[in-house]
Formats: C-alpha cells, structure tokens, sequence
C-alpha cells in the first residue's frame, strides 16, 4: 500500500512534467495547427542553460530558471519567426519536416557546445523531505516543487486564455484564424506571443524533468517530448486542461506500469494506452469531435 | 508514334533511373572506380529507396501520415534474420541467393501481418491523430523487439519474453539486438527489390484500385459517396507498404553482423519521411532520387566532420523554406507548365 503511494507520487511528479510540456504542445498546435516537433529541444535547451547559470556562473536556482525562460523565449520566437513563418500557408507535412529539421539544428548545436558527455544536474531545489509511515514513503521538496509549479500555471494560463485581452485573441486564431484577422485581430504576433508562452513552460519543465531525472545529454528532451506530445493528444490535443489531464494520467501509467507490470515495457503500455483511449474516443480525452462537412 | 500517356513516361522515367544507376554502379564495381565507403551503402541505398517508395504509397497517395514506418522494417528484419538461420538449420539450404529470397518473403509477410492488424484501428483515426497512432505503434514495436529472445538449439526455434537465459546459440539478444551469422545481402538483390517494388507500386497505383485509393485521398466523403469503400482501399496501401517495407527491412538485416531494435527508432521513421517529402510527395521517382542523394549527403559531408549532421538540418530547413516559397513556386510551375508536362498535380495533394 505505502509502496503504491510512492509509486503513485512518483508517477504525479512526472505527469506534472509532461503536463507542463504538452501544454506547450497543445498550445502551439490549437492556435498555429502545426505537431512541433522541436518543443522536446527546447526543453534540453532550457535545462542546460539553467546548468550553465548555476554551475557555471554560480547563480542562484531561481534566477537560473528565469534565465533559461528567457533564453528559451527568445528562442522559440526565433524559431517561430524564421522557420515557421514562412510556411503559414504551406502544407502540413512541409511545416512538420521544417519543425523535424529544427529539432536537428538545436540537438546538434547542443552537441557541439555541450559535447555528447552526460552533465550531472546539480540537485539545486533539494530543501528536505518529507517522511510519513514511519520513513517508509519520502516525498522529496523536488517532488511537491513540480507538483506545484503544475498547479500555478494551470491556474495561471486559464486566467491568461478567458480573462486577458491576448487570451481572447489566442482562442479567436485557434477557432477561425480567418475571421480572426478580419477582426482586426493581429495573427503573427498572437502566434508569436503563443510560442514564448510555449517555450518558457519548456524551459521550466527542463529544469523540473532534470531536478528529477538529473542525466542531461543533447537528446534528453526527445523522449520526453514524444511522450508529452502523446499526452497532448490524449486529452485532447488544442485543450489546455486535456493536456494537463493527458500529462498526470501518461505519468501515473508510465510508473505504475514499469512497477507492476514490466521495467522494459513502459514505454510499449503508455502507447498501447493512448491507442486505447483514441479507438474509444477519437478526438482524446477533452477534444471536441470536429464534424467533417461537404 | 503514338503520343504516351502520362502515368506511362513517369513510369519509364523510374524504372530507367534505376536501370541505368545499377549498370553504372555495376561497372564501377568491376572496374574498382568505386570508393570503399560508397560501397559500403549501395544496400542501404536501395533499402531506403524501397522504404521511401513504400511510405509515399501511404502518405502521397493514401494521403494518410505515417510516422511508424520503420516498425515495420524493424518486423522485417528480425523475422527475416531468424528465418535464415532457421530455414538453413532446418533444411540446409545451400544457396545464399535462395535463402536471402526465403528470409525477405518471410519479412514481408510478417510485417504484411503487423500492417493489417495496426491497420484495423489506426485507419479508423483521422489527420493527426492517426499520425500520433501510428507513432505510437511503432515505439511499441520497438519496446516489444527489445524484450524479445530467440535462440536456435539444433533444429529447435525457441522464443522467450524478458529472460536471456535460454539454450542453444542466440539469434536474438533483447536490447543488444540480433547477430547475423553470413551477411547474405547483395546489392543486386537490393536492386531486384526495388524492380520489385516499383512493379507494384506502378501497376497499383495506374490500376482500378490505386485510383479509388486517390479519390479516397483526394475527398472521403465523395468517394464513399460514389461507392468506394474508403477503408478497404486504405488498408490496401497501408499493408502493400508495410510488405514492402518489411521485405525492405529482412535485406537491411541481412547485410550488418548485429542488427538491435534501437536502429529503429522514431528518427528512421522520420527519415525516410524526409525523403518522401523532399522527393515530392506522391512523386515515386523523387522518392527515389532523394533516398540516394540523402543516404550519400552525410558521407558527402565527412569534411564538416563534426558538423555535417547541423549542416544537414541546415539543408533541410532551407530546402523546405525555398520550395514552400510561394513566389518561387509560381516561378517554378510557370516553367513547369512551359516544358511538356504540366505543373504537377500531385505533388503537395495529401494536404489538401
């Protein structure tokens, strides 16, 4: 029983990672409709500019991480604005080949400033734990960190997309950019806005996945990134509570099942999973049906 | 002379690309003019042409993406391994050739069955969703192949889940991945595969069916108005691809000494995506141009040595951004539709 609570904290800790990350994903894909493929990079990005400030310029956690925010900000705008841009109107594939050769570009650039060698993250949010049962089930301050910072920017980007004036905006692209734009609605900076969101939540879930998981190579974000893509679209991949739903349940079932069921098929159970839940509901968890007219 | 039809001069524009490549690559290998390295990646080569064939059966004329397409490569070449070393231990075949044919028609079928049982639900999906599904399917693949171990004890094939200690000479090692005994794989068999390929893919795609499989492409609901049935004809490219992709996968195994699940991977998938769509998607013979120059542009680029594969994202994105480049696409289809042919319909018309 304690064991199952470890477990189940364990696996809440990731979801709330994955969550963070496929929130960036559902975002990007509600507003600019594009699967992009690159947000798993900036995640590595993220988290090695936050090892950077803190090893290298011996900055304190919290400054590192809003460094890593802007850092990442600046550089999914970039991405935006110079990749994807001028693609707006081409075709899908044409836009997921651009943002595959993205996630290249930032990979092997990593590769090149950070050499392939794992860096050890150091253990900056490491302030105690709490014991229950007798010592038997330790929840560590990085687990209640994640946890939390899930919770305020779920709160906080539901206030930002029903409450604000840019929220609206964002809601008005994803539903019809079309007649967005008639309305005097300025698309390319909404998009743009969209992917800094995006990008800085990338930055803090780098920084969350590798206080937890503390190896950090070029390719550390692309598993992740898969499996919080996969969680995006499990609740619903355009809706920003489906996402936060799809991220805590891909978590909970990836550790749950590697403890239960099998170390090496975890992955294999959260994918079966996923194709489980689509056969039943094809749109996700959240996702409205989109119904096809003639 | 009668005036050709188009499917026709595209099909005699591929079948002789090929024809043509394999004499000269031929004769260079019987006059040593070919370097070591490029030797090397003439099976490679055609694998990929065949994997990029095989996908542009499924994205450029079913129209439907799919990002798992080296699951069913990865099917092939285990099966295929295990097949011919079983096949020799069983009825000790003496012929390579026989034996390479044998252990590609086993990977063929053993994907073809994979294709049909991951066709059912993922053809049910639509757009994106049955991209993430098909991802997801081949991730699992991957998963499974690396629990998986099989070892031959004399003539007894034995197969187990999670547990390496078994008798007899391993085939198959889990997450090390298989050891071939002989690399029985030639290119000349490579290139009677993408004959092969290409005689199916042509006759399909130029048949009653390959054109229900467009208009199921082009628009579902009046297809299936006209009485086509839509998921019959998907799931006939979608397992027509995964054979071939199979078939594809047994010769790729067959030509290293050790083969592991983790060769592929979510990035092979996508690599072989990338052909398809530099190559022109739904075009068969840009299909195979882009394989080639693809699989030889990293060997090009040794010079960049640390760099090449930045330089290949490079390339990649610039190339997308140039041909997606409305201005320039009105340059090039009014050039186009000066020359014979017209500006090509095809292309791009899995999108829209």
């Amino acid at each position: 029983m304690v064991s199952f609570l470890r477990f189940l904290i364990n696996g809440i800790s990731l979801g709330s990672v994955y969550a963070i990350i496929a929130l960036g994903y559902t975002m990007v894909y509600g507003i600019a409709k594009m699967l992009n493929f690159a947000h798993g990079d900036v995640i590595m990005v993220g988290a090695y500019i936050a090892f950077c400030a803190m090893s290298y310029l011996a900055l304190p956690p919290l400054l590192a991480v809003l460094c890593a925010m802007a850092v990442c900000t600046v550089l999914g705008v970039l991405i935006e604005g110079l990749a994807y841009r001028p693609l707006r109107d081409a075709t899908k594939l044409a836009v997921l080949i651009t943002a595959i050769g993205v996630s290249y570009l930032l990979q092997n650039t990593a590769l090149l400033i950070w050499s392939a060698n794992p860096k050890v993250f150091p253990s900056v949010f490491n302030v105690g734990s709490i014991k229950l049962f007798d010592g038997n089930l330790v929840i560590t301050s990085e687990i209640i960190l994640t946890i939390v910072a899930n919770i305020v920017i779920m709160i906080v980007l539901t206030l930002f997309t029903g409450r604000t004036k840019m929220g609206k905006a964002m809601r008005a692209v994803s539903e019809d950019r079309g007649a967005a734009e008639l309305m005097g609605i300025n698309v390319n900076r909404t998009i743009s806005v969209t992917f800094a969101i995006g990008s800085a939540l990338a930055a803090i879930a780098g920084v969350l996945l590798c206080s937890s998981y503390p190896t950090l190579m070029p390719t550390t974000g692309s598993m992740p990134g898969i499996k919080a893509f996969t969680a995006a679209v499990f609740g619903g991949i355009g809706s920003i509570p489906g996402a936060m739903i799809g991220g805590l349940l891909l978590g909970v079932i990836e550790i749950l099942g590697k403890a239960y069921i099998s170390t090496e098929l975890g992955d294999a159970i959260v994918f079966a999973v996923l194709i489980i839940v689509l056969l039943f509901k094809p749109a996700g968890l959240l996702g409205k049906p989109v119904h096809e007219k003639v | 002379m009668k005036k050709l039809k188009k499917s026709t001069i595209n099909n005699i524009i591929s079948f002789g690309i090929v024809i043509i490549a394999f004499i000269i690559c031929q004769s260079m290998i019987s006059s040593g003019a070919m370097k070591r390295s490029l030797k090397g990646q003439l099976v490679p080569i055609c694998v990929y042409i065949v994997m990029a064939i095989s996908l542009n059966l499924v994205v450029g004329i079913s129209g439907e993406l799919s990002l798992g397409h080296a699951g069913f490569m990865s099917i092939g070449a285990f099966s295929g391994i295990i097949a011919a070393a079983w096949l020799n231990a069983l009825f000790n075949i003496e012929s390579e050739l026989l034996r390479l044919i044998l252990a590609m028609l086993v990977g063929g079928v053993f994907a073809g069955i994979a294709g049909v049982l991951i066709g059912i639900p993922v053809l049910r999906l639509r757009g994106d969703y049955l991209a993430i599904v098909t991802l997801a399917f081949g991730e699992i693949i991957r998963n499974v192949l690396n629990c998986l171990y099989f070892s031959l004890d004399g003539k007894r094939l034995i197969v187990s889940f999670n547990n390496p200690n078994i008798p007899g000479t391993i085939l198959v090692n889990g997450p090390a991945g298989a050891t071939v005994a002989d690399k029985i794989a030639t290119f000349p068999m490579g290139f009677a595969l993408i004959i092969f390929t290409l005689i199916v893919v042509m006759n399909l795609i130029n048949s009653r069916s390959g054109r229900a499989i467009m208009a199921t492409r082009d628009n579902r609901i009046a297809a299936e108005a006209m009485g086509i049935n839509v998921t019959k004809y998907k799931m006939m490219a979608f397992v027509t691809a995964a054979v071939l992709a199979g078939m594809a996968g047994a010769l790729y195994g067959l030509n290293f000494s050790t083969v592991a699940a983790s060769k592929f991977k979510f990035d092979t998938s996508i690599l072989v995506l990338v052909f398809v769509v530099l190559g022109g998607i739904g075009n068969i013979w840009g299909s195979i141009i882009a394989a080639t120059l693809l699989t030889v542009l990293p060997e090009l680029l040794r010079t960049f040595a640390d760099y090449r594969m930045l330089v290949y994202a490079i390339v990649l994105i610039l190339v997308m951004l140039v041909t997606n480049n409305p201005i320039l696409r009105s340059v090039f289809s009014r050039i186009g539709r000066r020359g014979s042919r017209d500006a090509q319909t095809q292309v791009g018309g899995a999108d829209e």
